[in-house]
């Protein structure tokens, strides 16, 4: 265990002194501030509360944004070192493959972490500050929507490390990320939707389309922010929820696989490797 | 002496590529050994097994005792490693660098940081970012990382490459004290003058085989290279007459007469020759150059 936070403590120093922690805390903060602001405007103050539409605006931006940092975070972090000539030096050292693995998930998570919790948690204030009244549930499905993001995070930076470990030089591991990020975010639902179009109406069996939903992490971020009370009136996505049998342990539990599969993977691939 | 390090019959294969291919060795406490041979001889091959970072193929290796690939961890904190061009994370400073080395050691942090002083980088240096050091800084820096936790076995990977001359100088008086300490420490190099006649032992490989083992002196008399001889005489006469073993001399336009003589002659020859000193004046004896020796043995190896 000491060893996997002392790993954990050097990707911390390391992201606070290039710059990766100031960097994407800003970014977060930036946008979900120009989000809560500009994003209001259109429903005005007709009695929604303002923080909802923030949870509902936010939640889009991590499902592009937080997958985005979390594999430029991790699709680096086995072949990088490898090429760079330190995995050597490190692999030397008195220390397991596992172990360094996951001392670099945990000291990733712990910066992807503090800048959503940072970044997200100064749009909430700012409208504290403004003078809005925020009820007690709408705090309570903002904390969920923060804690989510970071779960979300983590599950990419997990399919990060395992392209880390898959890949021989670190040019595809970044090409091979960025089809990720595009496949997840972009592509899936749009195939998905186009699937449910051709199908003309016709009744997708509701298990086919639960699993097909399980199987894009972001999608399951989706429906657990955006699936229920008034985020899921504002969302449109309600519809979905309600005929669906995704109950929100059911799609916690599928993001926490989505993060242990590929990190075990990961490991299992490393501790073969021979440097 | 204590064995720390023993290797028997090992082979390590790549694909079709056989990097290493039936290596014994043992070393002992105390001893300094140079690991000689060309680039891709097999020298990094050799030490990764010893570091338990590959397995062999075939055979077997021992470090202090144990299997260096089974994973024991206390093994490895008496291990000392210092890779061919050593790199580190650029963003940390030298200081912080080392404490996360000594922290993955179970060093304390007060004994790494006197390192900084044994291999000579200044306080000041220690504090800045790794990218802004020179390549030897780095490579002081790499030193004191493999230095950590007073090892009893260290391996260190071409040390001295890219180093100046007082640096090298600095870094053997580095090596001296850590053999009196009774430590083992390898040093790998593509070129036998590198060392200075520093090491106790030579371990000479050539293509993943192990063609010579011994100590310098044991070298040369198995290679038994000729001492070269040459001389200039008093008088100018014809080729001098001293023919002991069938010693041949070459005559220059200066007046130089060379001879290559055998190791068993020398002694002999030179006491002819020095019966009537007046008839020389000049003579030099030239023993065998350690890139010669070296020469020598790749020869022996190379296919006929």
């Amino acid at each position: 265990m000491t060893n996997i936070l002392i790993i954990a403590r050097k990707e911390i120093q390391e992201g606070l002194r290039n710059r990766w922690v100031l960097a994407t805390t800003l970014l977060l903060a930036a946008l979900a501030l120009t989000l809560s602001f500009l994003g209001s405007a259109p429903t005005g103050n007709v009695g929604v509360n303002r923080l909802d539409v923030v949870i509902v605006s936010l939640s889009s931006l991590t499902i592009f944004l937080v997958p985005l940092i979390a594999l430029l975070l991790s699709h680096d972090a086995i072949v990088g070192e490898t090429e760079r000539g330190t995995m050597l030096l490190l692999l030397s050292y008195p220390i397991g493959r596992s172990e360094v693995i996951f001392g670099k998930f945990l000291g990733h998570l712990a910066i992807l972490a503090f800048a959503t919790a940072i970044g997200y948690g100064a749009a909430a204030g700012a409208l504290t500050v403004t003078g809005s009244e925020i009820a007690a549930d709408s705090w309570r499905a903002f904390l969920s929507m923060v804690a989510s993001s970071v779960l979300l995070g983590a599950v990419f930076l997990a399919i990060g490390y395992l392209t880390s470990t898959l890949v021989g030089e670190r040019s595809t591991a970044g090409g091979i990320a960025i089809g990720i990020w595009l496949f997840f975010v972009l592509i899936y639902d749009m195939a998905l939707l186009g699937g449910l179009v051709a199908a003309k109406g016709q009744a997708v069996p509701a298990l086919a389309l639960d699993l097909l939903l399980l199987a894009n992490p972001t999608d399951v971020y989706r429906l657990l922010n955006l699936g229920s009370g008034n985020a899921g009136a504002l969302s449109g996505m309600g519809g979905i929820a309600a005929h669906s049998g995704l109950t929100a342990p059911v799609l916690v539990a599928a993001l926490t696989l989505w993060t242990i599969v590929p990190l075990g993977w990961a490991t299992v691939i490393f501790s073969r490797r021979e440097v | 002496m204590t064995a720390t390090v023993s290797t028997a019959g090992v082979s390590k294969r790549y694909g079709a590529v056989q990097a290493v291919k039936d290596v014994s060795f043992t070393l002992n406490a105390g001893e300094t050994i140079a690991l000689v041979g060309h680039n891709g001889a097999g020298k990094t091959t050799l030490i990764k097994l010893m570091l338990g970072l590959i397995r062999p193929t075939t055979g077997t290796i021992s470090v202090l005792g144990e299997d260096p690939a089974r994973g024991d961890f206390h093994v490895r904190q008496r291990l000392g490693y210092l890779p061919e061009s050593v790199s580190f994370h650029m963003a940390l400073t030298g200081r912080e660098t080392l404490s996360f080395y000594a922290r993955l050691k179970r060093v304390t942090l007060s004994s790494a940081d006197a390192l900084f002083e044994r291999v000579g980088l200044a306080q000041e240096a220690a504090d800045r970012p790794v990218r802004t050091y020179s390549k030897g800084m780095r490579q002081r820096l790499g030193l004191a990382q493999a230095l950590l936790g007073e090892p009893r076995v260290l391996l260190l990977d071409e040390p001295t490459s890219g180093l100046d001359p007082a640096l090298r100088r600095n870094f053997y008086d580095l090596i001296s004290d850590l053999r009196a300490a009774g430590a083992t420490v390898l040093l790998s190099s593509h070129a036998l003058t590198e060392l200075e006649d520093r090491a106790d032992r030579v371990i000479i490989v050539d293509r993943g085989i192990k063609i010579a083992d011994g100590t310098l002196d044991e070298l040369r008399g198995i290679a038994r290279l000729p001492t070269r001889i040459g001389v200039r005489l008093a008088d100018t006469g014809p080729t001098p007459g001293w023919t002991r073993g069938g010693t041949e001399w070459k005559g220059s336009a200066s007046g130089l007469f060379e001879a290559n003589v055998a190791p068993e002659d020398k002694i002999a020859l030179l006491h002819d020759m020095t019966a009537d000193p007046s008839r020389l004046a000049a003579l030099s004896v030239a023993e065998p150059t350690l890139d010669e020796l070296y020469a020598h043995f790749l020869k022996g190896q190379s296919p006929t």
